[in-house]
């Protein structure tokens, strides 16, 4: 097993390697040859999560509180006309995703389960996450530069640059690049739908 | 208008290219940036050596380049090897305010590398909004003392003195002044940024200070400095572009997916010759900022807004884009794409993000 280390400095990937590994047959999950159909049956129910509604929500919430304690010119950043315009489209862009996903739901609840519309929640759940880390990252203007991750050790109680939570902000921002690329990368998604749904 | 650069700006070109490529693996970059210090003071004092720092400086104050073109040559040239020597934020603006106020030995001293000069401008509450300090100057018997804090000051560690901007206890005009770094009652706290490199936080407890030029009387000489720094740091960006349009084209022609190279399939050939048109734009804008960095202060001011917005915008869209078509390798630490995507990024967050430029723009 070897760590791969991410864009941004932090570890959570690793490249494993598999040479001659010896595996009892009865170990096999299902039936063989059929590894693929159980992967794409899994990876609708992963789009689904992807789409991160949740997360978005309390992002959303976080970058609200922000906005008015960060200043720009002494005035807090909720005032600039700007960046309250960002913050609304954003805002629009979760209130609508809610209900597709909501109405994605539903239709899987009364067909066979997830289908191709999981492609749909997944592009659209992972590009507003990462608009929410870039406009937190904007929002903290000079501060977003830091890269002060001692600040969440233990005991540290030494000079804060950015708002606490906001210490690793832009570090977040660079690894929520992964969320388009995994899963099935957002081009992969749009192949399934162009596919699957549009049947073109 | 001719666009092609004079021999001079070539050859400065040529050099600073050769210099990145034999002498500044990526590698001890990485490795420099990770430090208190935040680059590596054998690299600035080369390149001091090869003319660059003088190459940002009219040749009556003793150096042998100083217009928008030269700046702007010698900036693409660094940003294609992403070069964090700190040329702009401990020589460029700082030089230039000296030069401005009289003080041409010590200017002297930047363009040979000897002597590194910060400028601190930033505070909480204002953020890119430098037009109004709070730190306080007062004279007392005949002395300068200032008191206030400064955030974000990039790569003030191990400096040799810091110009700081303040209001006076007589007057609202913005007067800079100079500290020496081991002056009584200054505190630094230094810190590490995202994009490898380091900056201080800095607080001020009567600490005494030279004032440089005039009490209340340097918001011009300022937005001068200021006009070339960020036309410093729009050319640094266009190199970065530069350098990542290469490392995805190639990524493009080599890496093979689904049976094919990645570079056969429209929906990214499309989205790359996209990037390219930007990138495109970014170099005019750019070009637009160094012809007119010496124009009348509006002008001026409207083609650096215009060249700061368009690379802030296309960067950041850029810096994106180049990470998707690379796919799983361009999040690694390993491979280099990622480390100039966060320069780039960073960069819309120096001298006022692409809002703040787009709004002065509009208001001018």
């Amino acid at each position: 097993m070897r760590p791969i280390r991410t864009l941004e400095g932090g570890h959570e990937v690793n490249e494993v390697f598999f040479t001659d590994v010896r595996v009892p047959a009865s170990n096999l999950v299902g039936e063989e040859n059929k590894g693929w159909t159980y992967a794409k049956y899994l990876l609708a129910h992963e789009r689904n999560g992807i789409a991160n509604v949740g997360i978005s929500n309390q992002k959303l919430s976080r970058l609200k509180r922000l906005s008015l304690t960060q200043k720009r010119s002494g005035k807090p950043l909720a005032e600039d006309p700007l960046f309250a315009v960002r913050l609304a489209r954003l805002e629009i862009e979760l209130r609508n995703l809610e209900t597709t996903n909501l109405r994605v739901l539903d239709g899987f609840s009364k067909g066979a389960g997830p289908g191709p519309e999981s492609s749909m929640l997944k592009i659209i759940g992972s590009e507003l996450e990462q608009n929410f880390d870039d406009l937190t990252r904007r929002a903290l203007g000079r501060h977003a530069q830091a890269h002060t991750p001692e600040v969440f050790e233990p005991g540290y109680n030494g000079p804060q640059v950015a708002p606490k939570n906001m210490a690793n902000q832009s570090a977040a921002y660079f690894n929520k690049r992964k969320v388009s690329i995994y899963g099935g990368s957002n081009e992969i998604q749009k192949n399934i739908i162009t596919k699957m749904i549009l049947e073109l | 208008m001719d666009f092609q650069p004079t021999e001079e700006r070539r050859m400065l070109a040529d050099m600073v290219a050769k210099f990145v490529q034999n002498d500044y693996p990526m590698k001890a970059r990485l490795d420099a940036g990770a430090t208190d210090l935040g680059y590596s003071p054998r690299a600035y004092m080369q390149m001091a050596e090869l003319g660059l720092i003088g190459a940002m400086f009219d040749e009556d104050i003793g150096g042998f380049g100083g217009a928008g073109f030269d700046i702007a040559t010698l900036f693409t040239e660094l940003g294609k090897g992403l070069v964090n020597e700190p040329l702009s934020d401990t020589a460029l603006a700082s030089g230039f305010i000296l030069a401005k106020t009289g003080h041409l030995g010590l200017v002297e001293q930047i363009i040979s590398g000897k002597e590194r000069v910060a400028l601190a401008l930033i505070e909480n509450g204002a953020d890119y909004d430098w037009t109004m300090p709070e730190t306080l100057a007062t004279l007392l018997d005949g002395a300068w003392q200032l008191t206030g804090s400064k955030t974000s000051v990039k790569f003030a560690y191990g400096v040799d003195a810091v110009i700081v901007s303040a209001r006076t206890s007589t007057s609202d005009g913005i007067s800079l002044f100079l500290i020496n770094a081991s002056a009584t009652g200054m505190a630094q706290h230094q810190f590490q940024t995202v994009d490898g490199g380091s900056a201080c936080d800095i607080e001020l407890n009567r600490t005494p200070a030279i004032l440089l030029g005039l009490e209340g009387c340097s918001y011009e000489t300022l937005d001068a400095a200021a006009a070339r720094s960020t036309l410093a740091i729009c050319a640094e960006a266009l190199g970065i572009m530069d350098s990542i349009k290469t490392m995805t084209v190639d990524y493009l022609r080599t890496r093979q997916q689904f049976g094919t190279v990645l570079g056969k399939f429209q929906a990214l050939q499309h989205r790359t010759a996209q990037m390219l048109l930007e990138i495109e734009q970014a170099k005019s804008a750019v070009t637009n900022a160094a012809k007119d960095l010496d124009a009348p202060t509006d002008e001026r001011n409207r083609a650096i807004s215009a060249a700061k917005y368009s690379i802030g915008r296309i960067g950041c869209y850029v810096a994106e884009e180049a990470i998707q078509l690379h796919g799983g390798i361009g999040m690694t630490w390993e491979y280099d794409l990622g480390h100039f995507a966060k320069r780039l990024v960073m960069i819309d967050h120096e001298w006022g993000d692409q809002d703040h430029h787009l709004m002065r723009y509009a208001q001018s």
